[in-house]
Protein backbone atom coordinates (compact mmCIF):
# COMPACT_ATOMS: atom_id res chain seq x y z
CA UNK A 1 0.00 0.00 0.00
CA UNK A 2 1.18 3.22 -1.32
CA UNK A 3 1.07 6.42 1.03
CA UNK A 4 -1.40 7.87 -1.20
CA UNK A 5 -3.74 4.40 -1.64
CA UNK A 6 -3.96 4.17 2.23
CA UNK A 7 -4.78 8.48 1.85
CA UNK A 8 -7.55 7.68 -0.43
CA UNK A 9 -8.67 5.39 1.85
CA UNK A 10 -7.98 6.90 4.91
CA UNK A 11 -10.14 10.26 3.12
CA UNK A 12 -13.20 7.99 2.06
CA UNK A 13 -13.39 6.84 5.72
CA UNK A 14 -14.17 10.36 6.57
CA UNK A 15 -16.36 11.19 3.62
CA UNK A 16 -18.25 7.90 4.01
CA UNK A 17 -18.85 8.69 7.51
CA UNK A 18 -20.53 12.40 6.65
CA UNK A 19 -22.05 10.53 3.35
CA UNK A 20 -24.28 8.15 5.32
CA UNK A 21 -24.75 9.40 8.42
CA UNK A 22 -25.99 12.65 6.94
CA UNK A 23 -28.66 10.25 4.49
CA UNK A 24 -29.55 8.53 7.24
CA UNK A 25 -30.40 11.88 9.30
CA UNK A 26 -32.11 13.54 5.92
CA UNK A 27 -34.49 10.30 6.35
CA UNK A 28 -36.40 12.48 8.98
CA UNK A 29 -37.19 15.12 6.79
CA UNK A 30 -40.78 16.35 7.45
CA UNK A 31 -41.47 13.50 10.24
CA UNK A 32 -39.64 15.27 13.46
CA UNK A 33 -41.40 15.34 17.16
CA UNK A 34 -41.49 19.22 16.36
CA UNK A 35 -40.76 21.78 13.81
CA UNK A 36 -37.43 22.98 15.62
CA UNK A 37 -36.07 19.60 15.22
CA UNK A 38 -36.99 19.26 11.23
CA UNK A 39 -34.60 22.44 10.74
CA UNK A 40 -32.10 21.13 12.98
CA UNK A 41 -32.09 17.68 11.31
CA UNK A 42 -31.85 18.99 8.00
CA UNK A 43 -29.63 21.37 8.99
CA UNK A 44 -27.01 18.68 10.67
CA UNK A 45 -27.33 16.65 7.42
CA UNK A 46 -26.81 19.68 5.14
CA UNK A 47 -23.83 20.05 7.07
CA UNK A 48 -22.58 16.60 6.69
CA UNK A 49 -23.76 16.51 2.84
CA UNK A 50 -21.33 19.51 2.77
CA UNK A 51 -18.30 17.97 4.33
CA UNK A 52 -18.69 14.96 1.99
CA UNK A 53 -18.40 17.08 -1.15
CA UNK A 54 -14.63 18.07 0.30
CA UNK A 55 -13.86 15.16 1.76
CA UNK A 56 -14.57 12.89 -0.95
CA UNK A 57 -13.51 15.84 -3.44
CA UNK A 58 -10.05 15.43 -2.35
CA UNK A 59 -10.20 11.33 -2.10
CA UNK A 60 -10.33 11.16 -5.74
CA UNK A 61 -8.11 14.27 -6.22
CA UNK A 62 -5.88 12.07 -4.30
CA UNK A 63 -6.51 8.56 -6.19
CA UNK A 64 -6.16 10.78 -9.33
CA UNK A 65 -7.71 8.53 -11.62
CA UNK A 66 -10.58 10.76 -12.93
CA UNK A 67 -13.14 10.00 -10.47
CA UNK A 68 -14.85 12.72 -8.40
CA UNK A 69 -16.92 13.38 -5.31
CA UNK A 70 -19.83 12.06 -6.84
CA UNK A 71 -18.76 8.93 -8.78
CA UNK A 72 -17.38 7.98 -5.74
CA UNK A 73 -20.44 8.41 -3.58
CA UNK A 74 -23.07 7.06 -6.61
CA UNK A 75 -21.05 4.73 -8.02
CA UNK A 76 -19.30 2.35 -5.48
CA UNK A 77 -21.09 -1.13 -4.17
CA UNK A 78 -20.82 -1.63 -0.40
CA UNK A 79 -18.00 -3.64 -0.19
CA UNK A 80 -16.04 -0.38 -1.49
CA UNK A 81 -17.71 1.94 1.17
CA UNK A 82 -15.72 2.55 4.45
CA UNK A 83 -17.87 4.06 6.56
CA UNK A 84 -17.91 3.10 10.67
CA UNK A 85 -20.95 0.96 11.25
CA UNK A 86 -22.48 3.00 14.09
CA UNK A 87 -23.29 5.60 10.82
CA UNK A 88 -25.33 2.78 9.07
CA UNK A 89 -27.37 2.02 11.56
CA UNK A 90 -31.00 2.55 11.27
CA UNK A 91 -32.91 5.68 12.35
CA UNK A 92 -35.08 4.18 14.94
CA UNK A 93 -37.20 6.55 17.45
CA UNK A 94 -35.74 10.01 17.34
CA UNK A 95 -34.20 8.77 21.41
CA UNK A 96 -31.94 6.29 18.79
CA UNK A 97 -31.27 8.97 16.02
CA UNK A 98 -29.69 11.18 18.50
CA UNK A 99 -27.49 8.81 20.84
CA UNK A 100 -25.97 7.96 17.24
CA UNK A 101 -25.49 11.70 16.70
CA UNK A 102 -23.78 11.80 19.63
CA UNK A 103 -21.58 9.44 20.09
CA UNK A 104 -20.75 10.25 16.46
CA UNK A 105 -20.25 13.93 17.13
CA UNK A 106 -18.24 12.94 20.63
CA UNK A 107 -15.39 10.89 18.04
CA UNK A 108 -15.63 12.99 15.17
CA UNK A 109 -15.18 15.97 17.14
CA UNK A 110 -12.30 14.39 18.50
CA UNK A 111 -10.97 13.81 15.65
CA UNK A 112 -11.25 16.63 13.64
CA UNK A 113 -9.39 18.31 16.40
CA UNK A 114 -6.32 16.37 15.70
CA UNK A 115 -6.77 16.57 12.07
CA UNK A 116 -6.78 20.87 12.32
CA UNK A 117 -2.92 20.11 12.58
CA UNK A 118 -2.36 17.00 9.97
CA UNK A 119 0.70 17.81 7.97
CA UNK A 120 -1.38 17.55 5.11
CA UNK A 121 -2.52 21.35 4.49
CA UNK A 122 -5.68 20.31 2.81
CA UNK A 123 -6.93 17.62 5.37
CA UNK A 124 -5.87 20.38 7.75
CA UNK A 125 -8.11 22.92 6.27
CA UNK A 126 -11.27 20.72 5.49
CA UNK A 127 -10.95 19.60 9.43
CA UNK A 128 -10.77 23.55 10.29
CA UNK A 129 -14.11 24.27 8.60
CA UNK A 130 -15.73 21.07 9.68
CA UNK A 131 -15.26 21.54 12.78
CA UNK A 132 -17.10 24.30 13.40
CA UNK A 133 -20.28 22.86 12.13
CA UNK A 134 -19.29 19.64 14.47
CA UNK A 135 -18.96 21.44 17.82
CA UNK A 136 -22.54 22.88 16.72
CA UNK A 137 -23.56 19.43 16.30
CA UNK A 138 -22.47 17.68 19.52
CA UNK A 139 -23.75 20.83 21.87
CA UNK A 140 -26.94 19.73 20.01
CA UNK A 141 -26.83 16.25 20.27
CA UNK A 142 -25.41 16.49 23.84
CA UNK A 143 -28.02 18.52 25.13
CA UNK A 144 -31.06 16.67 23.61
CA UNK A 145 -29.60 13.13 24.91
CA UNK A 146 -29.19 14.91 28.68
CA UNK A 147 -32.95 16.55 28.24
CA UNK A 148 -34.39 13.21 27.27
CA UNK A 149 -32.00 10.73 29.47
CA UNK A 150 -33.22 12.93 32.51
CA UNK A 151 -36.57 13.83 31.01
CA UNK A 152 -39.52 11.59 31.97
CA UNK A 153 -39.52 7.56 32.73
CA UNK A 154 -40.41 6.75 29.29
CA UNK A 155 -37.74 9.46 27.53
CA UNK A 156 -35.33 8.18 30.40
CA UNK A 157 -35.98 4.03 29.30
CA UNK A 158 -35.62 5.58 25.38
CA UNK A 159 -32.44 6.35 25.69
CA UNK A 160 -30.86 4.09 27.85
CA UNK A 161 -32.53 1.04 24.87
CA UNK A 162 -30.79 3.57 22.31
CA UNK A 163 -27.39 3.63 23.81
CA UNK A 164 -27.47 -0.11 24.77
CA UNK A 165 -28.25 -0.79 21.28
CA UNK A 166 -25.49 1.43 19.37
CA UNK A 167 -22.67 1.11 22.42
CA UNK A 168 -21.46 -1.99 20.40
CA UNK A 169 -20.88 0.10 17.68
CA UNK A 170 -18.25 2.59 19.07
CA UNK A 171 -15.32 0.58 19.68
CA UNK A 172 -14.75 0.74 15.89
CA UNK A 173 -13.38 4.32 15.94
CA UNK A 174 -10.19 3.54 18.35
CA UNK A 175 -9.47 0.07 16.35
CA UNK A 176 -6.63 0.89 14.14
CA UNK A 177 -4.77 -1.08 11.06
CA UNK A 178 -2.47 -0.60 8.53
CA UNK A 179 -3.98 2.12 6.42
CA UNK A 180 -4.10 3.88 10.30
CA UNK A 181 -0.42 3.32 10.67
CA UNK A 182 0.45 4.94 7.64
CA UNK A 183 -1.46 7.50 8.23
CA UNK A 184 0.11 8.19 11.42
CA UNK A 185 3.80 7.50 10.01
CA UNK A 186 3.26 10.57 7.70
CA UNK A 187 2.12 12.64 10.33
CA UNK A 188 -1.10 12.88 8.49
CA UNK A 189 -3.33 11.53 11.24
CA UNK A 190 -3.62 10.34 14.71
CA UNK A 191 -3.81 6.80 15.90
CA UNK A 192 -7.41 5.98 16.56
CA UNK A 193 -6.63 4.18 19.79
CA UNK A 194 -5.21 7.97 21.19
CA UNK A 195 -8.52 9.39 20.80
CA UNK A 196 -10.58 7.69 23.28
CA UNK A 197 -9.63 9.24 26.29
CA UNK A 198 -11.02 11.79 25.34
CA UNK A 199 -13.98 10.63 23.65
CA UNK A 200 -14.37 8.61 26.81
CA UNK A 201 -14.13 12.04 28.70
CA UNK A 202 -17.17 13.68 26.59
CA UNK A 203 -19.43 10.67 26.79
CA UNK A 204 -18.80 9.94 30.15
CA UNK A 205 -19.74 13.78 31.49
CA UNK A 206 -22.82 13.59 29.04
CA UNK A 207 -23.80 10.27 29.80
CA UNK A 208 -23.87 10.81 33.39
CA UNK A 209 -25.61 14.27 33.31
CA UNK A 210 -28.32 12.33 31.34
CA UNK A 211 -29.00 9.97 34.09
CA UNK A 212 -27.69 7.09 31.61
CA UNK A 213 -25.34 4.14 32.42
CA UNK A 214 -22.56 2.87 29.85
CA UNK A 215 -23.34 -0.73 29.18
CA UNK A 216 -20.52 -2.73 30.89
CA UNK A 217 -19.04 -4.47 28.12
CA UNK A 218 -16.98 -3.76 25.76
CA UNK A 219 -17.39 -6.06 22.54
CA UNK A 220 -17.43 -3.83 19.52
CA UNK A 221 -18.55 -4.64 16.21
CA UNK A 222 -16.09 -4.54 13.62
CA UNK A 223 -15.75 -4.51 9.27
CA UNK A 224 -17.06 -0.86 8.46
CA UNK A 225 -14.03 0.87 7.92
CA UNK A 226 -12.31 -1.34 6.01
CA UNK A 227 -15.14 -2.57 3.97
CA UNK A 228 -15.09 -6.26 4.99
CA UNK A 229 -18.08 -6.73 6.75
CA UNK A 230 -20.78 -4.17 6.88
CA UNK A 231 -24.12 -4.42 8.19
CA UNK A 232 -27.52 -5.62 6.21
CA UNK A 233 -28.65 -2.15 6.47
CA UNK A 234 -26.34 -0.30 4.16
CA UNK A 235 -27.02 -2.32 0.90
CA UNK A 236 -31.01 -0.69 1.46
CA UNK A 237 -29.34 2.52 1.97
CA UNK A 238 -27.23 2.50 -1.29
CA UNK A 239 -30.18 1.15 -3.09
CA UNK A 240 -32.14 4.32 -2.75
CA UNK A 241 -29.48 7.01 -3.03
CA UNK A 242 -27.62 5.73 -5.75
CA UNK A 243 -31.03 4.62 -7.82
CA UNK A 244 -31.02 7.76 -10.38
CA UNK A 245 -27.36 7.37 -11.04
CA UNK A 246 -27.57 3.68 -11.64
CA UNK A 247 -30.63 4.12 -13.51
CA UNK A 248 -29.97 6.31 -16.08
CA UNK A 249 -25.91 6.51 -16.55
CA UNK A 250 -23.77 9.05 -17.64
CA UNK A 251 -26.21 11.78 -17.48
CA UNK A 252 -26.03 15.26 -16.03
CA UNK A 253 -27.98 16.13 -12.82
CA UNK B 1 -49.29 31.13 -1.48
CA UNK B 2 -50.40 27.91 0.38
CA UNK B 3 -53.53 29.67 1.53
CA UNK B 4 -56.62 29.42 -0.36
CA UNK B 5 -60.62 29.39 0.07
CA UNK B 6 -59.95 31.21 2.98
CA UNK B 7 -63.66 31.74 4.62
CA UNK B 8 -63.34 35.71 5.51
CA UNK B 9 -64.82 35.73 8.73
CA UNK B 10 -67.97 38.25 7.93
CA UNK B 11 -70.65 38.66 5.14
CA UNK B 12 -70.44 41.59 3.39
CA UNK B 13 -68.31 44.49 4.01
CA UNK B 14 -69.69 47.06 6.20
CA UNK B 15 -70.18 51.20 4.41
CA UNK B 16 -68.18 53.89 6.69
CA UNK B 17 -71.86 54.89 7.46
CA UNK B 18 -72.52 51.44 9.03
CA UNK B 19 -68.93 51.31 10.93
CA UNK B 20 -68.06 52.21 14.33
CA UNK B 21 -66.14 54.76 15.09
CA UNK B 22 -63.12 52.24 16.24
CA UNK B 23 -64.16 50.35 12.98
CA UNK B 24 -63.96 53.52 10.85
CA UNK B 25 -60.30 54.39 12.31
CA UNK B 26 -58.85 50.93 11.75
CA UNK B 27 -60.65 51.11 7.89
CA UNK B 28 -58.92 54.94 7.88
CA UNK B 29 -55.22 53.48 8.94
CA UNK B 30 -55.78 50.65 6.39
CA UNK B 31 -56.65 52.91 3.28
CA UNK B 32 -53.30 55.09 4.41
CA UNK B 33 -51.06 52.03 4.41
CA UNK B 34 -50.21 52.04 8.01
CA UNK B 35 -49.51 48.41 9.19
CA UNK B 36 -51.94 47.07 11.83
CA UNK B 37 -49.81 46.01 14.78
CA UNK B 38 -50.60 43.01 17.35
CA UNK B 39 -51.37 45.78 19.98
CA UNK B 40 -53.79 47.69 17.64
CA UNK B 41 -56.98 47.58 17.82
CA UNK B 42 -58.79 45.32 15.01
CA UNK B 43 -62.19 43.75 14.61
CA UNK B 44 -62.74 40.10 15.55
CA UNK B 45 -63.25 39.29 12.06
CA UNK B 46 -60.58 40.69 11.02
CA UNK B 47 -58.42 38.95 13.59
CA UNK B 48 -60.51 35.47 12.95
CA UNK B 49 -59.48 35.31 9.12
CA UNK B 50 -56.05 35.90 9.75
CA UNK B 51 -55.42 33.58 11.66
CA UNK B 52 -57.09 31.41 9.40
CA UNK B 53 -55.09 32.50 6.43
CA UNK B 54 -51.37 32.94 7.90
CA UNK B 55 -52.56 29.04 9.94
CA UNK B 56 -53.23 27.79 6.45
CA UNK B 57 -49.79 29.09 5.15
CA UNK B 58 -48.23 27.82 8.10
CA UNK B 59 -49.47 24.19 7.44
CA UNK B 60 -48.73 24.26 4.02
CA UNK B 61 -44.80 25.26 4.46
CA UNK B 62 -44.76 22.18 6.86
CA UNK B 63 -46.64 19.74 4.83
CA UNK B 64 -45.11 20.99 1.82
CA UNK B 65 -41.78 19.01 3.55
CA UNK B 66 -43.42 16.16 2.36
CA UNK B 67 -43.25 15.70 -0.98
CA UNK B 68 -39.72 17.05 -1.06
CA UNK B 69 -38.55 15.33 1.67
CA UNK B 70 -39.45 12.10 -0.77
CA UNK B 71 -36.88 12.75 -2.81
CA UNK B 72 -34.14 13.71 -0.72
CA UNK B 73 -32.88 10.39 0.03
CA UNK B 74 -32.47 9.78 -3.87
CA UNK B 75 -31.37 12.85 -5.24
CA UNK B 76 -28.81 12.22 -8.05
CA UNK B 77 -26.03 14.36 -7.24
CA UNK B 78 -24.45 15.26 -3.64
CA UNK B 79 -25.21 19.20 -5.21
CA UNK B 80 -28.48 18.55 -5.58
CA UNK B 81 -29.69 16.79 -2.45
CA UNK B 82 -27.04 19.53 -0.64
CA UNK B 83 -29.69 22.12 -2.01
CA UNK B 84 -32.96 20.10 -1.60
CA UNK B 85 -31.50 19.78 1.84
CA UNK B 86 -31.44 23.50 2.27
CA UNK B 87 -34.39 23.93 0.58
CA UNK B 88 -36.66 21.74 2.98
CA UNK B 89 -35.45 23.49 6.44
CA UNK B 90 -36.15 26.82 4.65
CA UNK B 91 -39.73 26.01 4.28
CA UNK B 92 -39.75 24.43 7.99
CA UNK B 93 -38.34 27.71 8.76
CA UNK B 94 -40.99 29.87 7.08
CA UNK B 95 -43.46 27.64 9.03
CA UNK B 96 -41.77 28.54 12.10
CA UNK B 97 -42.31 32.39 11.31
CA UNK B 98 -45.36 32.15 10.04
CA UNK B 99 -46.91 30.32 13.19
CA UNK B 100 -45.30 33.14 15.02
CA UNK B 101 -47.07 35.54 12.94
CA UNK B 102 -50.28 34.05 14.25
CA UNK B 103 -48.96 33.63 17.45
CA UNK B 104 -49.17 37.96 17.52
CA UNK B 105 -52.71 37.46 17.16
CA UNK B 106 -53.48 35.13 20.28
CA UNK B 107 -53.02 31.71 18.76
CA UNK B 108 -50.64 29.05 19.91
CA UNK B 109 -48.98 26.58 17.35
CA UNK B 110 -49.99 23.99 19.12
CA UNK B 111 -53.50 25.04 18.61
CA UNK B 112 -53.39 25.00 15.20
CA UNK B 113 -51.46 22.30 14.68
CA UNK B 114 -54.43 20.46 16.67
CA UNK B 115 -56.76 21.87 14.19
CA UNK B 116 -54.99 20.45 11.35
CA UNK B 117 -54.65 16.84 12.66
CA UNK B 118 -58.44 16.95 13.49
CA UNK B 119 -58.92 18.23 9.87
CA UNK B 120 -60.80 21.26 10.66
CA UNK B 121 -57.74 23.69 9.34
CA UNK B 122 -56.52 22.93 5.69
CA UNK B 123 -52.99 23.49 3.65
CA UNK B 124 -52.48 24.36 0.51
CA UNK B 125 -54.08 21.72 -2.70
CA UNK B 126 -50.85 21.47 -4.21
CA UNK B 127 -49.27 19.05 -1.59
CA UNK B 128 -52.13 16.97 -2.02
CA UNK B 129 -50.33 15.77 -5.25
CA UNK B 130 -47.38 12.82 -5.55
CA UNK B 131 -43.68 13.51 -6.69
CA UNK B 132 -43.23 10.97 -8.72
CA UNK B 133 -39.99 11.32 -10.61
CA UNK B 134 -36.80 13.68 -10.06
CA UNK B 135 -37.67 16.48 -12.54
CA UNK B 136 -41.00 16.89 -9.80
CA UNK B 137 -37.80 18.36 -7.97
CA UNK B 138 -37.16 21.20 -10.65
CA UNK B 139 -40.86 21.47 -10.99
CA UNK B 140 -41.93 22.15 -7.44
CA UNK B 141 -39.30 24.62 -6.97
CA UNK B 142 -40.25 26.56 -10.35
CA UNK B 143 -43.72 26.42 -10.60
CA UNK B 144 -44.82 26.13 -7.35
CA UNK B 145 -42.50 28.07 -5.32
CA UNK B 146 -42.80 30.23 -8.38
CA UNK B 147 -47.17 30.82 -8.01
CA UNK B 148 -46.11 31.12 -4.13
CA UNK B 149 -43.86 34.25 -5.21
CA UNK B 150 -46.75 36.01 -7.23
CA UNK B 151 -48.93 35.51 -4.24
CA UNK B 152 -46.05 36.46 -1.77
CA UNK B 153 -45.10 39.16 -3.37
CA UNK B 154 -48.26 40.75 -3.63
CA UNK B 155 -48.45 39.93 0.19
CA UNK B 156 -45.67 41.93 0.88
CA UNK B 157 -47.96 44.71 1.36
CA UNK B 158 -50.87 42.83 3.36
CA UNK B 159 -51.76 45.26 6.52
CA UNK B 160 -51.05 43.15 9.18
CA UNK B 161 -47.31 44.01 9.72
CA UNK B 162 -45.89 40.99 11.46
CA UNK B 163 -47.56 38.77 8.21
CA UNK B 164 -45.67 41.62 6.01
CA UNK B 165 -42.74 41.34 7.24
CA UNK B 166 -42.71 37.61 7.37
CA UNK B 167 -43.29 37.79 3.53
CA UNK B 168 -40.88 40.16 2.86
CA UNK B 169 -37.58 37.19 4.84
CA UNK B 170 -39.61 34.58 3.30
CA UNK B 171 -39.79 36.29 -0.45
CA UNK B 172 -35.96 36.47 -0.29
CA UNK B 173 -35.55 32.63 -0.06
CA UNK B 174 -38.41 31.46 -2.47
CA UNK B 175 -37.06 33.16 -5.62
CA UNK B 176 -33.60 30.87 -4.52
CA UNK B 177 -35.63 28.63 -5.00
CA UNK B 178 -37.94 28.65 -7.91
CA UNK B 179 -34.39 29.76 -9.39
CA UNK B 180 -33.04 26.34 -8.32
CA UNK B 181 -35.83 24.13 -9.42
CA UNK B 182 -35.60 26.01 -12.87
CA UNK B 183 -31.72 25.16 -13.53
CA UNK B 184 -33.03 21.80 -11.86
CA UNK B 185 -35.32 21.22 -14.52
CA UNK B 186 -33.30 22.52 -17.24
CA UNK B 187 -30.60 20.19 -17.06
CA UNK B 188 -33.60 17.57 -17.37
CA UNK B 189 -35.18 19.08 -20.59
CA UNK B 190 -31.21 19.76 -21.93
CA UNK B 191 -30.51 16.40 -21.20
CA UNK B 192 -30.99 12.71 -22.27
CA UNK B 193 -34.23 11.85 -23.85
CA UNK B 194 -35.56 9.69 -20.68
CA UNK B 195 -34.52 12.86 -18.59
CA UNK B 196 -36.11 15.33 -20.96
CA UNK B 197 -39.05 12.90 -20.72
CA UNK B 198 -39.21 12.92 -17.32
CA UNK B 199 -39.32 16.86 -17.46
CA UNK B 200 -42.35 16.66 -19.57
CA UNK B 201 -44.78 14.29 -17.11
CA UNK B 202 -43.52 16.72 -14.78
CA UNK B 203 -44.84 19.72 -16.08
CA UNK B 204 -48.01 17.76 -17.47
CA UNK B 205 -48.65 16.20 -14.34
CA UNK B 206 -47.94 19.53 -12.51
CA UNK B 207 -49.57 22.72 -14.34
CA UNK B 208 -52.87 22.58 -13.49
CA UNK B 209 -52.15 22.01 -9.61
CA UNK B 210 -50.24 24.90 -9.80
CA UNK B 211 -52.52 27.31 -11.41
CA UNK B 212 -55.51 25.89 -8.97
CA UNK B 213 -52.68 27.36 -6.24
CA UNK B 214 -54.43 30.62 -6.21
CA UNK B 215 -57.92 29.52 -5.73
CA UNK B 216 -61.14 30.12 -8.07
CA UNK B 217 -62.00 32.28 -10.42
CA UNK B 218 -62.76 35.89 -8.72
CA UNK B 219 -66.55 34.95 -10.03
CA UNK B 220 -66.51 32.23 -7.62
CA UNK B 221 -64.35 33.17 -5.11
CA UNK B 222 -66.95 34.51 -2.36
CA UNK B 223 -64.63 35.48 0.73
CA UNK B 224 -62.49 37.90 -1.37
CA UNK B 225 -64.33 41.65 -1.08
CA UNK B 226 -63.83 41.78 2.60
CA UNK B 227 -60.22 40.40 2.26
CA UNK B 228 -59.78 42.81 -0.33
CA UNK B 229 -60.84 46.06 1.73
CA UNK B 230 -58.95 44.53 4.55
CA UNK B 231 -55.78 44.43 2.68
CA UNK B 232 -55.55 41.29 4.34
CA UNK B 233 -55.59 39.91 0.09
CA UNK B 234 -54.20 42.34 -1.90
CA UNK B 235 -54.69 41.15 -5.30
CA UNK B 236 -57.73 38.51 -7.08
CA UNK B 237 -56.99 34.85 -7.61
CA UNK B 238 -57.53 35.90 -11.53
CA UNK B 239 -55.41 38.60 -11.31
CA UNK B 240 -52.45 36.65 -10.22
CA UNK B 241 -52.99 33.34 -12.16
CA UNK B 242 -53.00 35.66 -15.03
CA UNK B 243 -49.16 37.23 -13.64
CA UNK B 244 -48.12 33.64 -13.13
CA UNK B 245 -49.29 32.17 -16.68
CA UNK B 246 -47.88 35.42 -18.26
CA UNK B 247 -44.25 34.72 -16.61
CA UNK B 248 -44.16 31.18 -17.18
CA UNK B 249 -45.10 30.51 -20.56
CA UNK B 250 -41.85 31.94 -22.22
CA UNK B 251 -39.86 29.56 -19.24
CA UNK B 252 -41.46 26.48 -20.44
CA UNK B 253 -41.02 27.44 -24.53
CA UNK B 254 -36.69 28.14 -23.46
CA UNK B 255 -37.02 24.34 -22.11
CA UNK B 256 -38.14 23.19 -25.24
CA UNK B 257 -40.99 21.23 -23.57
CA UNK B 258 -44.57 20.78 -24.85
CA UNK B 259 -47.17 23.42 -23.44
CA UNK B 260 -49.15 21.82 -21.02
CA UNK B 261 -52.27 23.16 -22.07
CA UNK B 262 -53.58 23.02 -25.79
CA UNK B 263 -56.03 26.31 -25.19
CA UNK B 264 -52.05 28.25 -23.95
CA UNK B 265 -52.05 31.31 -26.97
CA UNK B 266 -50.70 34.55 -26.95
CA UNK B 267 -53.60 37.00 -27.14
CA UNK B 268 -52.80 40.14 -28.90
CA UNK B 269 -55.69 42.37 -28.11
CA UNK B 270 -55.42 41.29 -23.97
CA UNK B 271 -51.61 41.26 -24.24
CA UNK B 272 -52.40 38.18 -21.96
CA UNK B 273 -51.43 34.43 -23.01
CA UNK B 274 -54.84 32.89 -22.95
CA UNK B 275 -54.99 29.28 -21.15
CA UNK B 276 -57.92 27.02 -20.26
CA UNK B 277 -59.84 26.50 -16.68
CA UNK B 278 -58.16 24.24 -14.65
CA UNK B 279 -60.89 21.15 -13.89
CA UNK B 280 -62.21 22.87 -10.63
CA UNK B 281 -64.14 19.88 -10.17
CA UNK B 282 -60.37 18.21 -9.36
CA UNK B 283 -59.72 21.18 -7.15
CA UNK B 284 -63.03 20.85 -4.89
CA UNK B 285 -62.47 16.90 -4.76
CA UNK B 286 -58.86 17.92 -3.66
CA UNK B 287 -59.86 20.98 -1.53
CA UNK B 288 -62.77 18.31 0.28
CA UNK B 289 -59.88 15.69 0.98
CA UNK B 290 -59.87 13.47 -2.36
CA UNK B 291 -57.06 14.79 -4.03
CA UNK B 292 -54.18 12.01 -4.44
CA UNK B 293 -52.49 12.65 -1.41
CA UNK B 294 -54.54 14.16 1.17
CA UNK B 295 -55.46 10.90 3.33
CA UNK B 296 -51.05 9.77 3.37
CA UNK B 297 -50.30 13.29 3.91
CA UNK B 298 -52.24 14.14 7.28
CA UNK B 299 -51.10 10.36 8.19
CA UNK B 300 -47.69 11.47 7.91
CA UNK B 301 -48.25 14.67 9.80
CA UNK B 302 -50.49 13.23 12.54
CA UNK B 303 -47.70 10.14 13.25
CA UNK B 304 -44.98 12.87 13.07
CA UNK B 305 -46.64 14.48 15.93
CA UNK B 306 -47.93 11.18 17.82
CA UNK B 307 -44.45 9.46 18.07
CA UNK B 308 -42.74 12.54 18.93
CA UNK B 309 -45.02 13.27 22.13
CA UNK B 310 -42.65 11.21 24.56
CA UNK B 311 -40.16 13.21 22.94
CA UNK B 312 -41.43 16.70 23.81
CA UNK B 313 -43.01 15.37 27.26
CA UNK B 314 -39.17 14.33 27.88
CA UNK B 315 -37.39 17.18 26.91
CA UNK B 316 -40.42 19.61 29.09
CA UNK B 317 -39.36 17.42 32.06
CA UNK B 318 -35.93 17.90 31.81
CA UNK B 319 -36.67 21.63 31.60
CA UNK B 320 -39.20 21.87 34.45
CA UNK B 321 -36.60 20.02 36.45
CA UNK B 322 -33.39 21.86 35.62
CA UNK B 323 -35.72 25.25 36.67
CA UNK B 324 -36.55 23.37 39.79
CA UNK B 325 -32.82 22.67 40.47
CA UNK B 326 -31.91 26.31 39.92
CA UNK B 327 -34.64 27.76 42.15
CA UNK B 328 -33.12 25.14 44.65
CA UNK B 329 -29.88 26.35 44.47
Amino acid sequence: MTRDEALFDFLLRLGDNTLILGHRVSEWCGHAPVLEEDIALANTALDMIGQTQMWLGLAAEVEGKGRDADTLAFLRDAWDFRNLLLVEMPNGDFGQTLMRQFLFDAFHSVLLGRLMTSSDERVAAIAAKASKEVAYHLERSADTVVGLGDGTEESHARMQAALDYLWPYVGEMFRADAVDAEMVAAGIAPDPAGLREEFDGITTRVLSEATLEIPASSFGHKGGKDGSFHTEHLGHLLCSMQWLQRAYPGCEW
Amino acid sequence: MYAQMIKTARSGVKTRDEMTDQERAFQDKIDNDIKIEPRDWMPDDYRATLIRQIGQHAHSEVVGQLPEGNWITRAPTLERKAILLAKVQDEAGHGLYLYSAAETLGESRDELVRLLHEGRMKYSSIFNYPTLNWADIGAVGWLVDGAAIVNQVALQRTSYGPYSRAMIKICKEESFHARQGYHAIMKMAFGSPEQKRQAQDAVNRLWFPAIMMFGPNDSESTHSEQSMAWKIKVKSNDELRQQFVDQTIPQIEYLGLDLPDPGIRWNEERGHYDFSDPDWSEFFDVIKGNGPCNVDRMTARRKAWDDGEWVRDGLLAHAQKKSARTAAE
